[in-house]
């Protein structure tokens, strides 16, 4: 077969490679042994860091991109997809990390936005994106602009799970609310929550995003993966919660094994029991206004 | 003949796999009292007359076979399976990978994400001798090859890279993902085999 006869970066592919990440865990790396502790215990996927979440809240200033030799150093310690976040809008960061390889790039709330105006036009890349969203809007504003994945948002680096539960319950009860609707009143509706028509039509026929949803931002326990899960999410994404644990290879093991037993209790008592201190969380309410990431891209 | 579908749920694209054996049975308008199900444990294992191994990421897949104790029930199914991308490597005798644990039910040596990265996954549509009805629109994701099969496994179709389709007995194997579109000509070829 000639490689003319190949087509690459389809939305097919990049909707595609989202879907083969269901059920799955995704975790925050800085480095390659963190990468090879993740992959040992059944991550089925790595996003490479600079520093994770809780450190980008001590650090302050502005968190951009991570360091390609860090990236590298990463796709190359690990046979399972890498992704890597950039700054919403920095579609330069975007083109870097397509060539370094990385297999989905998360345009994200977490580093320091470049853009206050306009997210990446993600359909310019071959390389699917995840985006996060706090309710249907803007979860349809982003796979509107190419977006392969949503994640819910959360507040990440807190360790505490009140506002991805809050965005997950948002955004399948926004879902569940359109089946009521007729036509007029999805379109309607559509213009309230300044989404394409079209796309809230296909989630009222589907019950469900027309793109995986995950859940991120705050889950520090296999109890806290485990609830994501029953809630909807379709698979997680955990980001200081293993490697700011007191044992981060159990903490990831148990995170695995209670996103695929997640409607089982009995794993879960078990999984969870002897992990040691998960990490210290962060009272949201006790956030400053400036400290609040989930707010950034709308 | 009526059936018991299993797909191994453990992680991946499990519902479209469900999904595109409603449409093959539907389709083909035969079992139409088939069931298919999602597969967690052995026990699940043991009420299926066949049993799908999904897309999804192999290392992933292959420790929670292992965790869940179905290693050795899956080794011994007597039934067909259907396997794609990701079971594609688990059903090898040999994966040059140490942290895949390879089922061994199918005579061939399989190589992971053998085209590359996700930039390189393509879509492809490939000529099948075995498959009536014009070539069948394929998609590779960060997709396996086989780069041996044994004498008793039948190459379907081939690329450059290696083999990406192939039978032994009750079995086929893909590197590419048949549930991801509305094809279903596998699904129904694979079902017919086992006399579904």
């Amino acid at each position: 077969m000639k490689l003319e006869e190949l087509r690459f970066g389809t939305e097919l592919l990049k909707r595609g490679f989202a879907s083969m990440q269901k059920g799955g865990v995704i975790m925050d790396v800085v480095n390659a042994e963190q990468a090879k502790i993740a992959e040992e215990a059944g991550a089925v996927a790595v996003m490479s860091l600079e520093r994770v979440p809780s450190d980008i809240r001590k650090a302050g200033g502005v968190a951009r991109m991570a360091d390609p030799e860090k990236v590298t150093e990463i796709i190359e310690a690990v046979s399972i997809p890498v992704m890597g976040k950039v700054r919403i809008g920095h579609f330069v960061e975007a083109q870097v990390l397509e060539v370094l390889g990385v297999d989905m790039i998360d345009e994200s709330e977490v580093l320091t936005p470049a853009d206050e105006q306009y997210h990446i036009d993600k359909k310019q890349f071959k390389v699917p994106f995840v985006c996060g969203a706090r309710n249907l809007g803007e979860a349809l504003r982003r796979v509107n602009e190419g977006a392969a994945m949503i994640r819910t948002k959360g507040e990440a680096g807190t360790g505490n799970v009140v506002e991805a539960v809050r965005h997950m319950r948002t955004i399948m009860g926004e879902i569940r609310m359109l089946r009521g609707l007729d036509k007029q009143e999805m379109a309607d509706y559509a213009r309230e929550i300044e989404a394409p028509a079209e796309l809230v039509i296909e989630c009222a026929e589907r019950g469900r995003l027309p793109v995986v949803n995950f859940s991120a931002g705050g889950i520090a326990t296999p109890s806290d993966a485990a609830l994501m899960m029953q809630l909807g999410a379709d698979g997680v994404f955990v980001g200081s919660g293993i490697f700011k644990s007191n044992n981060p290879e159990l903490m990831a093991k148990g995170i695995v094994e209670a996103v695929n037993h997640f409607d089982d209790p009995q794993v879960i008592a078990k999984v969870s029991t002897g992990l040691g201190d998960a990490m210290p969380g962060l009272d949201v309410h006790k956030l400053r206004e400036d400290e609040v990431l989930q707010t950034r891209g709308r | 003949m009526d059936a018991n579908i299993g797909v191994l749920a453990l992680q991946g694209n499990v519902s479209e796999h469900i999904d595109a054996f409603l449409l093959a049975l539907e389709r083909t308008r035969h079992g139409s009292a088939s069931e298919v199900f999602e597969v967690r444990s052995p026990a699940d294992l043991a009420d299926c007359t066949v049993l799908a191994i999904p897309g999804g990421e192999s290392t992933t897949i292959s420790r929670l076979i292992d965790k869940n104790g179905l290693y050795e029930p899956i080794r011994q199914f007597r039934g067909g399976i259907f396997a794609t991308c990701a079971g594609m490597v688990l059903m090898a005798t040999e994966v040059a990978d140490p942290r895949i644990h390879p089922l061994g039910l199918m005579d061939m040596t399989v190589d992971r994400n053998a085209f590359g990265r996700q930039k390189e996954s393509f879509e492809a549509d490939l000529p099948i001798a075995s498959l009536e009805g014009g070539p069948f629109h394929a998609i590779f994701i960060r997709a396996p090859v086989v780069t041996r099969a044994g004498s008793r496994v039948t190459t379907l179709a081939r690329l450059e890279q290696g083999i990406v389709a192939v039978e032994q007995g009750k079995n086929i194997a893909l590197s590419f993902h048949p549930e991801l579109g509305d094809d279903t000509r596998f699904h129904e070829m694979f079902l017919k085999k086992n006399g579904i």
